[in-house]
């Protein structure tokens, strides 16, 4: 693997090629927020709350620190106006669905989002796809997963999978930025299989 | 669906998981819709988890998960049929019908869609029924045009 | 049909073509493209055939008269179009009843229709033969003028007017490199479009690492308002195909796909037409024309997203997932189909190739303005009197596009805007109607050239609710993937409602512009990054409009059904009862002689008695921003003993 010199937040980073700019950044101890990232998961740049300024051939444009890979002679700012004002309108878009979630008050409070700026429309889900993701890519259950399409896009347990697969995982709840996963799971299960609802483990 | 019609569908396209969607189509164009045994079926036979699946039949707009009525109406949204007074169509016939974008009638005569462009601009509104097209369509003749279908 | 292993065996097998054929007997061309077809082509076909047999010309073996069932030639506005050879001449708005008598006046006695013929609505002239018609006089019509030429499904056809020369050109005499640089200094952008060098993208593709490499049509012409494509895979399916061979023995690439909107099901038949007969001919396969090249194509079926036009949303389709754009870079000619190297061109591109490798490249960039070469096929349609296809050159006017070519706007209604590239396009407004047609000019106005969507808007149309539209529409075409594009979508798709029904606000502009601005730069796709388009385009050039919805809750152009009110003027009125009979709602008072009044009650605004009301009288009248006269009392409503 070549090694590769870019510039984040003004500062010398040596990287190796294949690397994403949030990793990049991550290992000059300069932090991205994300909310739908995770190291184990293959990259998937939904949120955007990664979002960074970048800088080549003296063209400026946001790309998502989390997909996008590193270039030699990269200059890559992380805390710009332009990127602070693009993460406040993105939280603020996600707190109209999840208004109670600690991830997003948190970054709420750090770009200064407003969390009554759009009418609530509590969905509770964010759509980072973190239980989706990981119940496919780790666990390889496929027990939840997405449906539908732009502002009906949600994320579903399939009963009859859920009802072998997640008494003994339920892994994905501790993942979820907001508890809506725990929350769908729960409602599947008293729906569709409610038996196994009551007993905590199955007799076997 | 019969589960041998089924199959034949997927061995037709050597039950290449690649080849999904293309078998989904094929159902439903016997069927005119997806039952759900027949989901279950594509989805053991191409080992494809169900998530997925049920990902794909609600991300496409082409499947359909519920049965169809015996016309099916297809109201023209596309740019020229819009500025041509589409909307005032589609609130028209749903009046008429009693049902809106994606419902079927009690009666199972008619389904109502809208489409994003069918590509006969020239005749906006357009509204499509069992595969004819009715041009230049205003609400008082959709009405006209809808008294033909039994 | 024999396997053809030689360029020569291919010239031998097109002469046998051509010696079989008598260019002086009479051929019927009848355009039977989708367009056509709803305005009843096919039975014009029938009819014509039945006369043919009945005034003697359809003897078994020597039959004096061919009928060709073609492709679009454009012209839908006045459809069905027929075109009758040797003489070219252009009969339109044909009707079945019009059989006979062509037959036996213009194919027999050689007289030509008057009455079928265009006649110029200004003028009054008439053009017989279809190059003298306005429409295809003004246009160039390198790609879509072939149509009429051939029947889609025959590859005989296509071999008569010297299809696969190119290909024999570049296999037979060409280096995959020749090729590349050809279409390279061609200079020709992607139709699509995003409008990025071709020959560039090709040679990434050609250049990534792996041997196993695929090219691809992108035959998913979602944009509403557009047509083109499906015209020219309906319509000459094999040109699209021989733009793809050739594509793909520069690249390297010996297998592709045609990804068609199962929409256009007429598309996805001639197209899989086309490829059996090249595959019975050879021209498709191992070792095609004994040059050593395979290559096999497979036709995937779209299922209704418009996201799949987004390149990488249309890979993850054709391996049977979802079609949820990925994160670019990598880019397809590096990362693409089943992970290895993809090139994917629109089906306007991939038709343009022939042409550019048997023309040369000089040939092509002496069509066009400095950064934009060769025609490109718009899709003119709207308030325009001649809505069809329109292959022009790069660089002409919008003026006369619409007036020229599209004969202007109908019904003497003042044109208000032009909007180009699809849901994702601008509004561009009348002052800007003598630019040039590219893709740099058109983005230094806000819009895009896209893939070709050009619809017009008379005073009629309301921008608010133009902008409104197509949020809407994107709301429901977004995959949902990532954040700005579905909830910047939804919260301007909502203030738009708002302010359409009335219920704008202060401060809404300045929110929509805001909200624009991060779907614009931040979306993971081109989609997202497009949608604020029509928002900030409409703002731009027509902010008077959202000002009147927001501060005097009036729609200027009366199209947004929350500001409007239907009033019958009783000066006017002269009872006929013929709304009084249509409304829906039952919420016209009156009756024989009695004036009648809306029930503003009962009313739902849906536009029918404006509709109806015969223009003799023009009694009904649309209000907005001020309130609806008091109705005339009763006893003043009687009309009896007046004579109207």
């Amino acid at each position: 693997m070549s090694e590769i010199l870019l510039q984040i937040d003004g500062k010398e980073v040596k990287a190796s090629e294949g690397m994403t700019i949030y990793e990049a950044a991550k290992s000059a101890g300069i932090f991205i927020p994300t909310l739908c990232h995770h190291e184990k998961l293959t990259p998937y740049g939904a949120c955007r709350v990664c979002t960074v300024e970048l800088e080549t051939a003296g063209r400026t444009r946001l790309v998502a620190a989390c997909v996008y890979p590193v270039e030699r002679n990269m200059v890559v700012r992380t805390r710009s106006v332009k990127v602070g004002k693009t993460r406040k309108v993105i939280l603020e878009e996600l707190l109209a669905h999840a208004p109670d979630s600690e991830d997003l008050r948190r970054l709420a409070r750090e770009y200064g989002a407003d969390a009554d700026r759009f009418e609530k429309e509590p969905a509770f889900c964010i759509l980072c796809g973190l239980c989706v993701r990981y119940c496919a890519e780790i666990k390889q259950k496929y027990a939840v997963g997405f449906s539908d399409r732009g502002p009906r896009r949600e994320i579903i347990f399939i009963p009859e999978v859920a009802s072998k697969a997640c008494w003994d995982c339920k892994e994905c709840f501790e993942l979820c930025p907001t508890s809506y996963a725990q929350a769908a799971y729960v409602l599947t299960e008293a729906l569709a299989f409610p038996d196994r609802a009551s007993a905590s483990a199955p007799e076997e | 669906m019969e589960n041998d019609q089924i199959d034949k569908i997927i061995e037709k396209h050597q039950s290449d998981a690649s080849s999904l969607i293309q078998i989904l189509l094929e159902i439903q164009r016997e069927n005119r819709w997806l039952p759900k045994d027949a989901i279950e079926r594509v989805g053991e036979r191409l080992e494809v988890p169900l998530s997925r699946i049920q990902h794909i039949v609600t991300f496409y707009k082409a499947f359909n998960l519920l049965p169809k009525g015996r016309h099916e109406i297809h109201i023209c949204t596309g740019t020229a049929c819009h500025v041509r007074g589409a909307p005032r169509l589609l609130d028209s016939v749903q009046d008429l019908t009693g049902i809106k974008p994606g419902e079927t009638d009690m009666d199972m005569k008619f389904s109502l869609e809208t489409v994003g462009c069918v590509g006969c601009c020239a005749l906006g509104p357009v509204m499509v029924i069992d595969g004819k097209y009715h041009g230049k369509m205003g609400p008082s003749k959709s009405e006209d045009v809808l008294k033909n279908y039994e | 049909m024999p396997r053809i292993k030689s360029p020569a065996e291919l010239e031998e097998f097109r002469k046998g073509i051509l010696s079989k054929r008598d260019p002086q007997k009479p051929c019927i061309a009848v355009c039977t493209g989708t367009g056509c077809i709803a305005l009843g082509a096919a039975e014009v076909v029938a009819a014509l055939r039945e006369e043919i047999k009945k005034q003697g010309l359809g003897a078994e073996v020597d039959v004096k008269v061919d009928i060709r069932e073609t492709g679009c030639p454009g012209f839908c506005e006045q459809g069905p179009v027929i075109v009758i050879y040797p003489e070219e001449i252009c009969y339109l708005q044909v009707k079945p009843d019009d059989a006979k008598e062509i037959i036996a006046e213009t194919i027999l006695a050689k007289k030509v229709i008057d009455r079928l013929l265009y006649v110029d609505p200004v003028s009054k002239e008439k053009s017989i033969r279809e190059s003298d018609v306005p429409f295809y006089k003004n246009q160039t019509r390198l790609l879509i003028g072939n149509n009429i030429k051939l029947d889609p499904k025959s590859i005989e056809d296509y071999l008569a007017v010297g299809g696969y020369t190119a290909l024999v050109k570049a296999l037979a005499g060409m280096k995959p490199e020749q090729v590349l640089d050809v279409v390279k200094d061609s200079n020709i952008r992607g139709r699509g479009g995003a409008g990025f060098p071709a020959g560039k993208k090709w040679e990434f593709a050609r250049n990534s690492p792996g041997d196993t490499k695929y090219v691809v049509v992108n035959a998913d012409e979602g944009d509403p308002g557009a047509f083109m494509d499906r015209a020219l895979l309906e319509g000459n399916p094999h040109a699209v195909l021989e733009g793809l061979l050739i594509g793909a023995y520069a690249i390297g690439a010996h297998e592709g796909f045609l990804y068609v909107r199962q929409e256009y099901p007429l598309a996805v038949d001639n197209v899989t037409i086309a490829i059996r007969a090249a595959e019975d001919l050879g021209l498709l396969g191992k070792n095609i024309l004994g040059s050593g090249f395979d290559f096999s194509v497979k036709v995937h079926r779209g299922a209704g997203a418009f996201v799949c036009g987004e390149e990488t949303a249309l890979l993850r389709s054709l391996e049977g997932k979802p079609g949820e754009p990925v994160a670019r870079p990598p880019y397809p000619a590096v990362k693409g189909l089943w992970n290895k190297p993809t090139n994917i061109n629109n089906v306007e591109t991939w038709a343009n190739i022939p042409l550019i490798i048997n023309k040369g490249s000089k040939f092509f960039t002496s069509i066009g303005t400095e950064k934009s070469k060769g025609t490109k096929i718009f899709s003119l349609v709207g308030k325009v009197k001649n809505t069809g296809l329109v292959e022009v050159p790069m660089g002409i006017t919008l003026r006369d596009i619409i007036y020229k070519v599209g004969g202007g706007i109908p019904g003497e209604k003042k044109f208000k805007a032009v909007q180009t590239g699809g849901p994702s396009g601008g509004c561009i407004p009348e002052e800007y109607l003598d630019m040039s047609v590219d893709f740099d000019e058109l983005a230094k106005v806000g819009a895009i050239m896209g893939s070709g969507g050009m619809i017009v808007m008379d005073e009629d149309t309301c921008m608010v609710d133009v902008a409104r539209y197509f949020l809407n529409f994107l709301s429901d075409e977004s995959c949902g993937k990532c954040t700005p594009c579905r909830e910047g979508i939804r919260q301007m798709l909502k203030i738009l409602t708002n302010i359409s029904q009335g219920k704008g606000k202060e401060g809404d502009v300045e929110l929509l512009e805001t909200l624009a601005e991060t779907t614009r730069d931040a979306s993971l796709c081109a989609l997202g990054g497009s949608a604020p388009n029509p928002v900030l385009s409409t703002i731009r050039y027509f902010k008077d409009e959202y000002d009147a919805h927001i501060k005097d809750k009036k729609c200027p152009a009366f199209v947004c059904k929350e500001l409007i009110s239907f009033y019958i003027d009783p000066d006017k009125c002269s009872a006929c009862m013929i709304c009084l009979r249509k409304c829906p709602v039952d919420a016209i008072i009156g009756g024989k002689k009695q004036i009648h009044v809306i029930d503003q009650e009962k009313c739902t605004n849906c536009g029918t008695c404006f509709e109806v009301c015969p223009s003799r009288f023009g009694a009904v009248r649309r209000l907005s921003g001020e309130p609806v006269p008091a109705p005339i009392p009763e006893e003043a409503r009687n009309l009896a003993g007046e004579s109207k």
